[in-house]
């Protein structure tokens, strides 16, 4: 068979004092799919990071077909038909995908045809399942469109051994079946083996044949995935037996007063067309009200015009006063979000995790004494915040961008929900959580509803979006289509009006 | 009618030919520019790059009588600053721009300390190719005699937008110019690349600056430069980072540059200072006018991280 057979050895790595992989070995069978799983900070990134050359380990090395390497560069991981999909995004927006494509590829050409390249191009990306325009600019590309695009670029550059770090975090679940699936029959036909890191269990029993769990950097357990059931590898990656039954808060009745109003709300989306049209919706204090819709359906414009990050028509208030997302109101208002992609939209990533938790008072007192930052106080605040809601970082001075995927998430969560919240825009907000964390966001999230908050909660996930709400919008092309309470929802009903009317 | 006598016609003559001249250091220098920050670094030391690159090109002509050696040297000297720039911006915790500064003080105090002697001596001038030839109207003579560098500058923006778009290296600097992230996962050799291109800038910069001192008819004063580095900069802006646009803007911008000095040609003296003002007020407006919270600059590198 032509696919290699690929095992990292002992495997160690320190971010300074921060043992991040401890001795980890891993052996992934040639033609199948090994799946890794581990809470947020575990050293999941950190490990496939070493397996492509992103990082250098201090110890261990990779086998391959039983012959020793050692990966200077992304580029010797090429050369041996290595590739990986970066949990963070590494396409260059800049750039159309066949671009994208063309530089990515292992011998750099002198001069481009774009015509005949185009052409090849189309040929390649033909006999995929999932289409993605060529000649699109990535920047105006959807997350869940470049997610694909990055799929396509691992797949049209070959690789033998494909590396997909929560490849489905922005995709839908029918996209992440059709996504996982084309991988998935790749691996059986023995054309390559897969290493997938999820923290969603179903995916791994569908699409996995093996299971390495990781704990604090190290291997805990490892066997296939058949022999296992789901609580025990939950067991294994926190360490103690899971408590199964989660309990939210009790609901409280939703009081009448209205928080957020929206009428008549158009936005225009990246490419200068409408997004968001005539669109109106009420959220009440002490209620969730969850939109749902497939992604690209105006949610994210009109969570940003929402949040004054986009221009608008029409009116938005909160508690009966206009709202334009300035400073001063957000903090009068009580208004705070949990954004998609919380590095680039909630977080300054070169800045410090102290200094990102305090994004939102450090112009408040204690924080700052006349125009003077308190850094003592801001220490305070920090710790105490990381401790509450579990943030795990190498310290608090160290940058964001050294922070895991689900912590910065965590990180956000803390320091909006610590704030006092009268209306709450969540969108997509367990994107990238482990299932620990999950719970958590979703305990906090009907805390904020319980202590007389309103909440917007914006969710491709319709189970999660089911589990938590009062009552559903269902949005497709921009508009709201569909209105029920979540005593009366049907899954199907709704999932028929979320693609039903897309159709259309 | 007296041949030579041309009326107000005298004047877009004159613009033209002011145009021609007045924006052939600004291409070299934008263009220069333009490929520096493509790979994610901005070079605010090309000011200094430009009086080096002025007084080089007018020593070595000088002393080996060819002006073409003397704008080699010149591209060398600013290839040489642009190494320089390149390498201690490669060092951690260094600011691009504070470098940048730091290089306009160095370059022009060095061209200026290098060039005393040479206020005096008479070197060759670069040759210009006399496109007024069939006219024997001595305005149209003098606007269509243009500097051959002129032309290379016009070939360069054509072949830069060839390289960014139709190139392997192209693609690769814009890479590393765009996501830092994206360039390191392709395993590009990110330091290197911006080295090279911050190198390729001041090689440019150099021989916009030769420019100054060997255009016809060719001398080397202190007074040589009148911002020009610096304004190219904010060229490149305004060009939104295309190589071609630089052109245009370049050509814009000596165009109304030359405003001034040709109404004073004809005779208008009134507001002299207000039309040599011309090409910021011009350039400032169709900024505003053409600026759109919307749709911000597509070609900006990101890792400039200057476009929101
Ligand atoms: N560049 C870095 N500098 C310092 N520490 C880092 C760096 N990258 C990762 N770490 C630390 O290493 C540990 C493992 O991080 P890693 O990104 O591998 O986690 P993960 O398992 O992928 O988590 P998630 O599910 O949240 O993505 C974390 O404690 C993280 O803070
Ligand atoms: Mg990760």
């Amino acid at each position: 068979m032509s696919v290699p057979q690929v095992e990292l050895k002992n495997m160690t790595k320190r971010f300074g004092a921060n043992l991040a992989l401890n001795n980890v070995s891993l052996l992934i069978r040639s033609g199948t799919v090994h799946a890794l799983l581990g809470e947020n900070g575990a050293g999941k990134s950190t490990l496939v990071k070493c397996l492509v050359g992103f990082y250098h380990p201090d110890e261990g090395h990779i086998q391959v077909d039983g012959r020793e390497h050692r990966l200077n560069s992304p580029k010797d991981a090429d050369a041996l038909g290595i590739g990986m999909v970066y949990q963070h995004f590494t396409l260059v927006p800049s750039m159309t995908v066949a671009q994208n494509l063309v530089v990515s590829g292992a011998r750099l050409p002198a001069y481009i045809n774009w015509q005949s390249e185009l052409r090849r191009l189309a040929e390649v990306t033909k006999k995929l399942p999932f289409h993605v325009p060529l000649d699109v600019r990535v920047s105006q590309l959807s997350a869940g469109e470049k997610q694909k695009a990055e799929i396509v670029k691992q797949l049209y550059l070959g690789r033998k051994l494909l590396i997909l770090d929560e490849p489905t975090s922005v995709l839908t679940p029918a996209e992440a079946d059709e996504v996982l699936g084309h991988v998935r029959s790749l691996t059986r036909a023995g054309e390559l083996s897969a290493i997938l890191i999820s923290h969603k269990f179903h995916e791994v029993r569908r699409f996995a044949d093996d299971v390495t769990v990781l704990r604090r950097g190290a291997s805990v357990r490892t066997g296939a995935v058949a022999d296992l059931t789901d609580d025990a590898l939950a067991e294994a990656m926190i360490g103690e037996p899971v408590s199964k039954i989660v309990q939210h808060a009790p609901k409280s009745p939703p009081k009448s007063d209205i928080i957020l109003s929206i009428s008549d709300l158009r936005v225009n989306g990246d490419n200068g067309l409408p997004a968001v049209k005539d669109l109106s919706l009420e959220v009440r204090a002490g209620e969730i009200v969850g939109i749902a819709g497939v992604s690209g359906n105006g949610q994210l414009e009109l969570v940003e015009a929402l949040m004054g990050q986009r221009d608008r028509s029409g009116t938005i208030a909160v508690s009966g006063s206009s709202f334009n997302g300035t400073r001063l109101e957000i903090a009068r208002l009580g208004v705070y979000g949990l954004p998609q992609e919380p590095l680039k939209n909630a977080c300054i990533d070169r800045m410090s995790l102290a200094e990102n938790l305090a994004l939102r008072n450090f112009d408040r007192v204690p924080l700052c004494r006349g125009i003077a930052m308190n850094y003592g106080a801001l220490a305070e605040q920090a710790e105490r915040l990381v401790a509450q809601f579990r943030v795990k970082a190498p310290s608090l001075t160290a940058s964001m961008s050294t922070l895991s995927g689900g912590n910065v998430q965590r990180a956000v969560l803390a320091r909006e929900l610590t704030q006092d919240v009268r209306l709450l825009v969540a969108s997509n907000p367990t994107f990238g959580l482990d299932f620990v964390a999950c719970e958590e966001t979703y305990r906090r999230i009907v805390e904020a509803r319980n202590g007389g908050a309103a909440v917007l909660l914006i969710s491709e996930d319709l189970d999660e979006l089911l589990g938590l709400v009062d009552r559903v919008l269902v949005m497709s092309a921009g508009r709201i289509v569909h209105e029920v309470s979540a005593e009366g929802a049907d899954k199907r009903v709704i999932g028929k009006y979320m693609a039903g009317m897309k159709a259309a | 009618m007296d041949p030579t006598s041309i009326g107000w016609l005298a004047l877009p003559l004159a613009i033209l030919g002011g145009a021609i001249r007045v924006s052939t250091p600004f291409i070299f220098v934008s263009i220069g520019e333009l490929i520096t920050e493509k790979s994610g670094r901005i070079n605010l030391g090309l000011e200094g790059t430009l009086m080096l690159g002025a007084m080089a090109g007018y020593a070595i002509s000088y002393l080996s009588g060819s002006p073409w050696l003397g704008v080699l040297s010149a591209g060398l000297a600013g290839m040489a600053f642009g190494f320089l720039h390149g390498l201690l911006c490669s060092v951690k915790r260094v600011n691009d721009t504070a470098i940048g500064i730091s290089l306009i003080v160095l370059g022009t105090g060095l061209a200026f300390f290098l060039g005393k002697p040479l206020i005096e001596p008479k070197a060759p001038p670069l040759p210009s190719i006399a496109l007024g030839f069939w006219s024997s109207v001595p305005q149209v003579r003098a606007a269509l005699d243009v500097n051959a560098l002129f032309f290379v500058g016009i070939a360069l923006a054509f072949a830069v937008y060839v390289f960014l778009n139709r190139t392997g290296w192209g693609l690769m600097l814009r890479t590393v110019g765009d996501s830092e992230d994206a360039a390191r996962a392709l395993g590009f050799p990110v330091l290197r690349v911006r080295i090279i291109a911050t190198m390729a800038g001041g090689f440019l910069a150099g021989i916009g600056g030769s420019f100054l001192s060997l255009s016809y008819p060719g001398s080397w004063s202190e007074g040589l430069s009148s911002g020009q580095g610096i304004m190219a900069v904010a060229l490149v802006i305004f060009a939104r980072w295309r190589s071609v646009n630089a052109l245009g803007a370049s050509l814009l911008f000596g165009g109304a540059g030359a405003l001034g000095p040709a109404l004073q040609g004809i005779g208008v003296t009134g507001y002299y200072y207000l039309f040599n003002a011309a090409p910021y007020i011009l350039t400032l407006a169709i900024m505003v006018a053409s600026t759109s919270r919307a749709a911000p600059f597509a070609d900006a590198p990101g890792e400039l991280k200057l476009h929101r």
